[in-house]
Protein backbone atom coordinates (compact mmCIF):
# COMPACT_ATOMS: atom_id res chain seq x y z
CA UNK A 1 0.00 0.00 0.00
CA UNK A 2 1.83 3.36 -1.26
CA UNK A 3 -1.11 5.61 0.24
CA UNK A 4 -0.55 7.34 3.07
CA UNK A 5 -3.77 7.04 6.02
CA UNK A 6 -5.71 10.56 6.24
CA UNK A 7 -4.01 12.53 8.69
CA UNK A 8 -7.25 12.73 10.76
CA UNK A 9 -9.25 9.04 10.35
CA UNK A 10 -12.88 9.60 10.36
CA UNK A 11 -14.93 8.26 13.67
CA UNK A 12 -17.94 5.90 13.59
CA UNK A 13 -20.94 8.03 13.32
CA UNK A 14 -22.44 8.71 16.63
CA UNK A 15 -25.17 5.93 17.50
CA UNK A 16 -28.14 7.93 18.61
CA UNK A 17 -30.24 5.29 20.69
CA UNK A 18 -27.56 5.00 22.85
CA UNK A 19 -27.99 8.55 23.94
CA UNK A 20 -30.34 10.11 25.70
CA UNK A 21 -32.49 12.81 23.65
CA UNK A 22 -32.46 16.43 24.41
CA UNK A 23 -36.05 16.78 25.70
CA UNK A 24 -36.75 13.92 27.86
CA UNK A 25 -39.86 15.65 30.02
CA UNK A 26 -39.52 13.57 33.22
CA UNK A 27 -35.82 15.52 34.07
CA UNK A 28 -37.77 19.05 34.20
CA UNK A 29 -34.90 21.53 32.43
CA UNK A 30 -35.00 20.10 29.67
CA UNK A 31 -38.47 21.05 28.63
CA UNK A 32 -36.92 24.89 28.21
CA UNK A 33 -33.57 23.93 26.84
CA UNK A 34 -33.75 21.01 24.33
CA UNK A 35 -33.29 22.00 20.74
CA UNK A 36 -36.40 21.03 18.69
CA UNK A 37 -34.79 20.46 15.65
CA UNK A 38 -32.65 18.30 14.00
CA UNK A 39 -29.20 18.20 14.45
CA UNK A 40 -27.60 18.38 10.99
CA UNK A 41 -25.20 15.77 10.18
CA UNK A 42 -21.96 16.94 9.56
CA UNK A 43 -19.52 15.34 6.59
CA UNK A 44 -15.96 14.63 8.09
CA UNK A 45 -14.15 17.85 9.34
CA UNK A 46 -10.70 18.70 10.23
CA UNK A 47 -12.08 20.50 13.02
CA UNK A 48 -14.37 17.28 14.18
CA UNK A 49 -11.45 15.42 13.89
CA UNK A 50 -8.51 17.52 15.92
CA UNK A 51 -9.05 18.53 19.13
CA UNK A 52 -7.36 20.05 22.45
CA UNK A 53 -4.24 17.51 23.76
CA UNK A 54 -2.77 17.54 26.83
CA UNK A 55 0.33 16.76 28.42
CA UNK A 56 1.63 16.23 32.37
CA UNK A 57 2.96 20.19 32.21
CA UNK A 58 -0.90 21.20 32.29
CA UNK A 59 -2.07 19.95 35.72
CA UNK A 60 -0.23 19.29 38.71
CA UNK A 61 0.90 15.61 40.27
CA UNK A 62 -1.40 15.37 43.14
CA UNK A 63 -4.57 17.02 41.39
CA UNK A 64 -5.75 13.64 40.92
CA UNK A 65 -6.33 12.91 44.51
CA UNK A 66 -9.43 14.45 45.97
CA UNK A 67 -8.74 13.14 49.30
CA UNK A 68 -5.84 15.45 49.86
CA UNK A 69 -5.85 18.17 46.94
CA UNK A 70 -7.92 20.68 49.13
CA UNK A 71 -6.81 19.54 51.98
CA UNK A 72 -5.31 21.43 54.99
CA UNK A 73 -1.45 19.85 55.54
CA UNK A 74 -1.84 16.53 57.44
CA UNK A 75 -5.46 16.77 56.73
CA UNK A 76 -8.40 14.53 54.64
CA UNK A 77 -11.68 15.09 53.74
CA UNK A 78 -14.29 13.58 55.71
CA UNK A 79 -15.90 10.34 54.22
CA UNK A 80 -15.55 6.48 53.00
CA UNK A 81 -12.37 6.65 51.53
CA UNK A 82 -12.78 5.69 47.97
CA UNK A 83 -11.09 4.68 44.80
CA UNK A 84 -12.51 5.39 41.01
CA UNK A 85 -10.37 3.79 38.59
CA UNK A 86 -11.13 2.25 34.68
CA UNK A 87 -9.78 2.61 31.56
CA UNK A 88 -11.04 4.95 28.66
CA UNK A 89 -11.27 2.97 25.78
CA UNK A 90 -12.40 3.73 22.51
CA UNK A 91 -15.08 1.89 20.59
CA UNK A 92 -12.68 -0.15 18.92
CA UNK A 93 -11.60 -1.53 22.37
CA UNK A 94 -8.33 0.20 22.13
CA UNK A 95 -7.39 2.23 24.85
CA UNK A 96 -7.35 6.19 24.42
CA UNK A 97 -3.70 7.00 26.48
CA UNK A 98 -3.23 10.32 27.28
CA UNK A 99 -6.33 12.07 27.86
CA UNK A 100 -7.78 14.45 30.37
CA UNK A 101 -10.18 13.40 32.66
CA UNK A 102 -11.75 15.90 35.05
CA UNK A 103 -14.17 14.79 37.44
CA UNK A 104 -16.14 17.01 40.21
CA UNK A 105 -18.54 15.41 42.87
CA UNK A 106 -20.77 16.59 46.13
CA UNK A 107 -18.94 15.75 49.83
CA UNK A 108 -19.39 12.75 51.96
CA UNK A 109 -22.87 14.75 52.96
CA UNK A 110 -24.27 15.36 49.34
CA UNK A 111 -23.07 19.17 49.54
CA UNK A 112 -21.02 20.85 46.49
CA UNK A 113 -18.89 23.47 47.58
CA UNK A 114 -20.23 26.19 45.39
CA UNK A 115 -21.83 29.18 45.81
CA UNK A 116 -24.97 27.96 44.41
CA UNK A 117 -25.00 24.79 46.33
CA UNK A 118 -27.34 25.88 49.75
CA UNK A 119 -28.03 22.20 50.67
CA UNK A 120 -28.34 22.05 54.59
CA UNK A 121 -25.15 19.55 54.27
CA UNK A 122 -22.02 20.70 55.70
CA UNK A 123 -19.28 21.59 53.83
CA UNK A 124 -16.02 20.01 54.53
CA UNK A 125 -13.17 22.67 54.77
CA UNK A 126 -10.64 19.64 53.60
CA UNK A 127 -12.52 18.85 50.55
CA UNK A 128 -12.79 20.92 47.14
CA UNK A 129 -15.18 17.91 45.35
CA UNK A 130 -12.81 18.19 41.73
CA UNK A 131 -9.95 16.33 40.16
CA UNK A 132 -7.80 15.52 36.67
CA UNK A 133 -5.42 13.61 35.59
CA UNK A 134 -4.43 11.78 32.29
CA UNK A 135 -4.97 8.24 31.23
CA UNK A 136 -1.86 6.47 30.51
CA UNK A 137 -0.77 4.35 27.80
CA UNK A 138 -3.57 1.83 28.63
CA UNK A 139 -5.96 4.42 28.80
CA UNK A 140 -5.64 3.64 32.71
CA UNK A 141 -6.97 6.58 35.25
CA UNK A 142 -7.26 6.77 38.93
CA UNK A 143 -8.52 9.21 41.43
CA UNK A 144 -9.12 8.74 45.17
CA UNK A 145 -11.50 10.53 46.62
CA UNK A 146 -14.56 9.99 49.51
CA UNK A 147 -17.73 8.40 47.96
CA UNK A 148 -20.06 11.76 47.45
CA UNK A 149 -23.60 11.31 49.19
CA UNK A 150 -26.89 11.68 47.32
CA UNK A 151 -28.25 15.24 47.64
CA UNK A 152 -31.63 16.36 46.89
CA UNK A 153 -32.94 17.93 43.85
CA UNK A 154 -35.67 20.42 43.36
CA UNK A 155 -37.13 18.06 39.86
CA UNK A 156 -40.19 16.93 41.97
CA UNK A 157 -41.72 17.05 45.51
CA UNK A 158 -39.36 14.70 46.85
CA UNK A 159 -36.38 14.01 44.16
CA UNK A 160 -32.87 13.06 44.95
CA UNK A 161 -29.58 12.59 42.71
CA UNK A 162 -27.99 9.01 43.11
CA UNK A 163 -24.11 8.89 44.65
CA UNK A 164 -22.23 10.07 41.70
CA UNK A 165 -19.33 11.58 40.39
CA UNK A 166 -19.78 13.98 36.95
CA UNK A 167 -16.79 12.75 34.54
CA UNK A 168 -15.56 15.03 31.45
CA UNK A 169 -13.13 13.04 28.90
CA UNK A 170 -11.82 15.27 25.79
CA UNK A 171 -10.09 11.69 23.40
CA UNK A 172 -8.31 12.65 20.45
CA UNK A 173 -10.87 14.85 18.72
CA UNK A 174 -13.49 17.33 19.47
CA UNK A 175 -16.42 14.97 18.52
CA UNK A 176 -15.45 12.35 21.30
CA UNK A 177 -15.78 15.15 23.82
CA UNK A 178 -18.22 13.96 26.37
CA UNK A 179 -19.14 14.64 29.86
CA UNK A 180 -21.42 11.74 32.01
CA UNK A 181 -21.32 10.35 35.47
CA UNK A 182 -20.69 7.51 37.21
CA UNK A 183 -22.91 5.79 39.65
CA UNK A 184 -22.14 3.24 42.23
CA UNK A 185 -23.71 -0.29 42.14
CA UNK A 186 -26.35 -1.21 44.40
CA UNK A 187 -27.73 2.33 45.21
CA UNK A 188 -31.35 3.08 45.04
CA UNK A 189 -32.28 6.35 44.30
CA UNK A 190 -30.53 5.42 40.32
CA UNK A 191 -33.23 3.81 38.93
CA UNK A 192 -35.40 6.74 40.59
CA UNK A 193 -33.45 9.32 39.35
CA UNK A 194 -34.53 11.18 36.15
CA UNK A 195 -31.19 11.75 34.41
CA UNK A 196 -30.26 8.44 34.62
CA UNK A 197 -33.37 7.71 33.06
CA UNK A 198 -32.75 10.68 29.90
CA UNK A 199 -30.97 7.56 28.88
CA UNK A 200 -33.70 5.37 27.08
CA UNK A 201 -31.42 2.48 26.61
CA UNK A 202 -31.45 0.29 29.70
CA UNK A 203 -27.95 -0.84 29.06
CA UNK A 204 -26.59 2.18 28.37
CA UNK A 205 -28.03 3.24 31.35
CA UNK A 206 -26.36 0.61 33.17
CA UNK A 207 -23.32 1.04 32.14
CA UNK A 208 -23.02 4.03 33.58
CA UNK A 209 -22.78 2.55 36.92
CA UNK A 210 -19.42 1.76 38.94
CA UNK A 211 -19.04 -1.73 40.34
CA UNK A 212 -17.38 -2.50 43.73
CA UNK A 213 -13.41 -4.10 42.44
CA UNK A 214 -12.86 -6.14 45.44
CA UNK A 215 -9.34 -6.63 43.63
CA UNK A 216 -8.22 -3.43 43.65
CA UNK A 217 -9.26 -2.74 47.33
CA UNK A 218 -6.59 -1.45 49.44
CA UNK A 219 -6.83 -3.92 52.67
CA UNK A 220 -7.71 -2.08 55.86
CA UNK A 221 -7.65 1.42 53.94
CA UNK A 222 -9.56 2.25 50.93
CA UNK A 223 -12.42 0.72 48.71
CA UNK A 224 -12.26 0.43 44.95
CA UNK A 225 -14.80 0.63 42.24
CA UNK A 226 -14.31 0.48 38.60
CA UNK A 227 -15.66 2.61 35.91
CA UNK A 228 -14.34 2.38 32.29
CA UNK A 229 -15.43 5.17 29.36
CA UNK A 230 -15.88 4.08 25.94
CA UNK A 231 -15.05 7.56 23.73
CA UNK A 232 -16.14 7.01 19.55
CA UNK A 233 -13.73 4.79 17.68
CA UNK A 234 -12.13 6.00 14.45
CA UNK A 235 -13.25 3.80 11.48
CA UNK A 236 -11.09 1.54 10.39
CA UNK A 237 -9.83 2.22 6.53
CA UNK A 238 -7.92 0.15 4.42
CA UNK A 239 -4.47 2.23 4.78
CA UNK A 240 -5.20 2.02 8.98
CA UNK A 241 -4.80 -0.58 11.35
CA UNK A 242 -2.33 0.24 13.81
CA UNK A 243 -3.90 0.62 17.29
CA UNK A 244 -5.07 4.34 18.54
CA UNK A 245 -1.80 6.61 19.61
CA UNK A 246 0.49 4.44 18.19
CA UNK B 1 -10.29 -3.91 4.62
CA UNK B 2 -11.16 -4.22 8.39
CA UNK B 3 -14.62 -5.08 9.38
CA UNK B 4 -16.45 -1.89 10.19
CA UNK B 5 -18.25 -3.10 13.33
CA UNK B 6 -17.71 -1.73 16.37
CA UNK B 7 -16.22 -3.80 19.54
CA UNK B 8 -18.26 -1.67 21.91
CA UNK B 9 -20.55 1.33 22.53
CA UNK B 10 -19.77 4.93 23.41
CA UNK B 11 -20.69 5.64 26.66
CA UNK B 12 -23.99 7.53 27.53
CA UNK B 13 -23.16 11.72 27.79
CA UNK B 14 -25.57 12.99 31.17
CA UNK B 15 -25.73 16.50 31.98
CA UNK B 16 -22.81 19.00 33.31
CA UNK B 17 -25.50 19.83 35.77
CA UNK B 18 -25.67 23.22 38.00
CA UNK B 19 -22.21 22.35 39.56
CA UNK B 20 -19.82 22.39 36.48
CA UNK B 21 -17.38 24.91 37.34
CA UNK B 22 -16.40 23.23 40.17
CA UNK B 23 -14.83 20.77 38.03
CA UNK B 24 -14.26 22.28 34.67
CA UNK B 25 -13.71 26.31 36.09
CA UNK B 26 -13.40 25.99 39.86
CA UNK B 27 -11.79 29.68 40.19
CA UNK B 28 -15.81 30.69 38.92
CA UNK B 29 -17.25 28.04 41.41
CA UNK B 30 -15.73 30.17 44.28
CA UNK B 31 -12.25 28.64 45.01
CA UNK B 32 -8.70 28.12 43.59
CA UNK B 33 -7.23 24.65 43.69
CA UNK B 34 -5.25 24.12 41.05
CA UNK B 35 -1.86 25.69 40.10
CA UNK B 36 -3.19 26.50 36.83
CA UNK B 37 -6.52 26.25 35.63
CA UNK B 38 -6.84 25.40 31.75
CA UNK B 39 -8.40 27.29 29.15
CA UNK B 40 -8.22 30.76 29.82
CA UNK B 41 -6.06 31.81 26.96
CA UNK B 42 -7.25 30.60 23.84
CA UNK B 43 -4.47 32.05 21.27
CA UNK B 44 -1.47 32.48 23.60
CA UNK B 45 0.51 35.80 23.20
CA UNK B 46 2.94 34.53 20.12
CA UNK B 47 -0.03 33.99 17.75
CA UNK B 48 -0.31 35.65 14.51
CA UNK B 49 -3.48 37.01 13.46
CA UNK B 50 -6.28 39.46 14.08
CA UNK B 51 -7.03 39.95 18.21
CA UNK B 52 -11.15 40.17 18.25
CA UNK B 53 -13.35 39.12 21.26
CA UNK B 54 -16.84 36.78 21.02
CA UNK B 55 -19.66 37.66 23.14
CA UNK B 56 -22.81 36.63 23.85
CA UNK B 57 -25.80 35.41 25.47
CA UNK B 58 -27.39 31.68 25.35
CA UNK B 59 -31.39 31.62 25.83
CA UNK B 60 -33.33 29.11 26.59
CA UNK B 61 -36.84 28.62 25.35
CA UNK B 62 -38.97 31.17 27.50
CA UNK B 63 -35.72 33.75 26.10
CA UNK B 64 -34.26 33.30 30.10
CA UNK B 65 -30.32 33.44 29.88
CA UNK B 66 -28.76 30.28 30.58
CA UNK B 67 -26.68 31.68 33.62
CA UNK B 68 -24.87 27.95 34.39
CA UNK B 69 -23.45 27.92 31.19
CA UNK B 70 -20.34 26.59 29.80
CA UNK B 71 -19.09 26.13 26.27
CA UNK B 72 -15.68 25.26 24.71
CA UNK B 73 -13.24 26.28 21.83
CA UNK B 74 -11.57 24.99 19.48
CA UNK B 75 -10.36 26.52 16.27
CA UNK B 76 -7.47 26.84 13.96
CA UNK B 77 -4.63 29.63 13.78
CA UNK B 78 -4.85 32.39 11.49
CA UNK B 79 -3.16 29.69 9.06
CA UNK B 80 -5.85 27.51 9.31
CA UNK B 81 -3.17 25.08 11.28
CA UNK B 82 -4.94 23.48 14.53
CA UNK B 83 -2.92 22.51 17.60
CA UNK B 84 -3.00 18.86 17.41
CA UNK B 85 -0.39 17.61 14.56
CA UNK B 86 0.43 20.72 12.74
CA UNK B 87 3.06 23.02 13.48
CA UNK B 88 1.43 26.51 15.20
CA UNK B 89 2.71 29.48 17.17
CA UNK B 90 4.29 28.84 20.67
CA UNK B 91 1.14 28.94 23.35
CA UNK B 92 -1.41 28.70 20.52
CA UNK B 93 -3.82 25.90 22.04
CA UNK B 94 -6.75 26.57 19.68
CA UNK B 95 -8.89 25.46 22.66
CA UNK B 96 -10.40 27.69 25.53
CA UNK B 97 -13.37 27.43 27.56
CA UNK B 98 -15.79 30.12 29.53
CA UNK B 99 -18.37 30.28 32.02
CA UNK B 100 -21.46 32.90 31.78
CA UNK B 101 -21.76 35.66 34.38
CA UNK B 102 -23.81 33.77 37.18
CA UNK B 103 -26.40 36.79 37.45
CA UNK B 104 -26.42 38.26 33.82
CA UNK B 105 -25.33 34.93 31.50
CA UNK B 106 -23.43 36.68 29.27
CA UNK B 107 -20.22 35.24 28.43
CA UNK B 108 -17.45 36.18 26.43
CA UNK B 109 -13.77 35.22 25.65
CA UNK B 110 -10.57 36.85 23.57
CA UNK B 111 -8.83 34.93 20.69
CA UNK B 112 -7.50 35.26 17.21
CA UNK B 113 -9.70 35.55 13.93
CA UNK B 114 -9.50 31.86 12.99
CA UNK B 115 -7.58 31.23 9.47
CA UNK B 116 -9.61 29.14 6.45
CA UNK B 117 -9.46 25.48 6.55
CA UNK B 118 -9.71 24.15 3.26
CA UNK B 119 -12.90 25.39 1.11
CA UNK B 120 -14.82 26.30 4.22
CA UNK B 121 -15.43 30.22 5.67
CA UNK B 122 -12.95 31.00 8.48
CA UNK B 123 -15.60 29.94 11.51
CA UNK B 124 -14.80 28.86 15.44
CA UNK B 125 -16.45 25.41 16.89
CA UNK B 126 -18.46 25.78 20.03
CA UNK B 127 -19.58 23.02 22.44
CA UNK B 128 -22.36 23.89 25.00
CA UNK B 129 -22.90 22.05 28.36
CA UNK B 130 -25.44 23.28 30.95
CA UNK B 131 -27.82 21.75 33.42
CA UNK B 132 -30.85 20.76 31.55
CA UNK B 133 -28.62 19.70 28.52
CA UNK B 134 -28.19 15.89 27.97
CA UNK B 135 -25.93 15.98 25.67
CA UNK B 136 -23.16 18.65 24.64
CA UNK B 137 -24.24 20.89 21.32
CA UNK B 138 -21.70 21.41 18.82
CA UNK B 139 -22.38 25.00 17.00
CA UNK B 140 -20.20 27.28 14.42
CA UNK B 141 -19.38 30.82 15.08
CA UNK B 142 -19.21 32.73 11.15
CA UNK B 143 -18.37 36.11 10.84
CA UNK B 144 -20.90 38.72 9.32
CA UNK B 145 -17.74 40.99 7.82
CA UNK B 146 -16.58 37.62 5.76
CA UNK B 147 -19.51 37.86 3.43
CA UNK B 148 -17.99 35.94 0.26
CA UNK B 149 -16.26 33.47 2.24
CA UNK B 150 -19.32 32.78 4.12
CA UNK B 151 -21.46 32.60 0.73
CA UNK B 152 -19.27 29.71 -0.51
CA UNK B 153 -19.04 27.88 2.36
CA UNK B 154 -20.40 24.28 2.22
CA UNK B 155 -21.68 23.53 5.84
CA UNK B 156 -23.33 27.07 5.72
CA UNK B 157 -24.87 26.18 2.17
CA UNK B 158 -26.17 22.37 3.65
CA UNK B 159 -28.44 24.41 6.02
CA UNK B 160 -31.99 24.48 4.54
CA UNK B 161 -34.13 26.31 4.86
CA UNK B 162 -31.18 29.41 4.18
CA UNK B 163 -33.00 31.83 6.90
CA UNK B 164 -31.64 29.18 9.50
CA UNK B 165 -27.37 29.84 8.69
CA UNK B 166 -28.44 33.67 10.03
CA UNK B 167 -28.05 31.86 13.74
CA UNK B 168 -24.41 30.81 12.66
CA UNK B 169 -23.31 34.23 11.72
CA UNK B 170 -21.62 36.83 14.63
CA UNK B 171 -22.30 40.25 14.15
CA UNK B 172 -19.26 42.66 14.64
CA UNK B 173 -19.32 45.76 16.67
CA UNK B 174 -16.91 47.85 17.34
CA UNK B 175 -15.84 48.71 21.22
CA UNK B 176 -13.05 50.94 21.09
CA UNK B 177 -9.92 49.30 18.25
CA UNK B 178 -10.71 45.56 18.69
CA UNK B 179 -13.25 44.03 16.83
CA UNK B 180 -16.13 42.48 18.77
CA UNK B 181 -18.45 39.58 18.11
CA UNK B 182 -21.77 39.27 19.13
CA UNK B 183 -23.04 35.45 19.34
CA UNK B 184 -25.97 34.94 20.73
CA UNK B 185 -27.65 31.22 20.76
CA UNK B 186 -31.09 30.59 21.22
CA UNK B 187 -31.68 26.97 22.74
CA UNK B 188 -35.55 26.84 21.71
CA UNK B 189 -38.05 28.59 19.38
CA UNK B 190 -38.23 30.41 16.03
CA UNK B 191 -34.93 31.48 16.22
CA UNK B 192 -33.15 28.27 17.24
CA UNK B 193 -29.27 28.12 16.55
CA UNK B 194 -28.62 25.48 14.48
CA UNK B 195 -26.54 22.12 16.35
CA UNK B 196 -24.31 19.66 14.30
CA UNK B 197 -24.40 15.80 14.74
CA UNK B 198 -20.35 15.68 14.00
FE1 LIG C 1 -24.13 16.37 40.63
Amino acid sequence: MTAKAPPHPPLYPRDWSRQPPALTPGYRTTRARSPRRRLIRLPDTPGALTGPLFSPEDIGVDDWDLLTNFAAPGQSAIGPRMIVHGRVLDENARPVPGTLIECWQANAGGRYRHKADTYLAAIDPNFGGCGRTLTDQDGRYQFRTVRPGPYPWPNGPNTWRPAHIHFSVFGHSFAQRLITQCYFEGDPFIPLCAIVGAIPDPGAAEALTALLDLDATIPHDTVAYRFDIILRGRRATCFENRPEGT
Amino acid sequence: MEPQTKAMPETASQTAGPYVHIGLAPTAAGFGIYDTEIGKDIAGPMAGGERIRVEGVVRDGNGEPVRDVLIEVWQPNADGKFAHTDKVEQGFRGWGRVISDFDTGEWGFATIRPGAVGQGAPHLCLWVVARGINIGLHTRVYFDDLVEANATDPVLNMIDPPAHRQTLIARRTEQGSQPVYRFDIRLQGDSETVFFDI
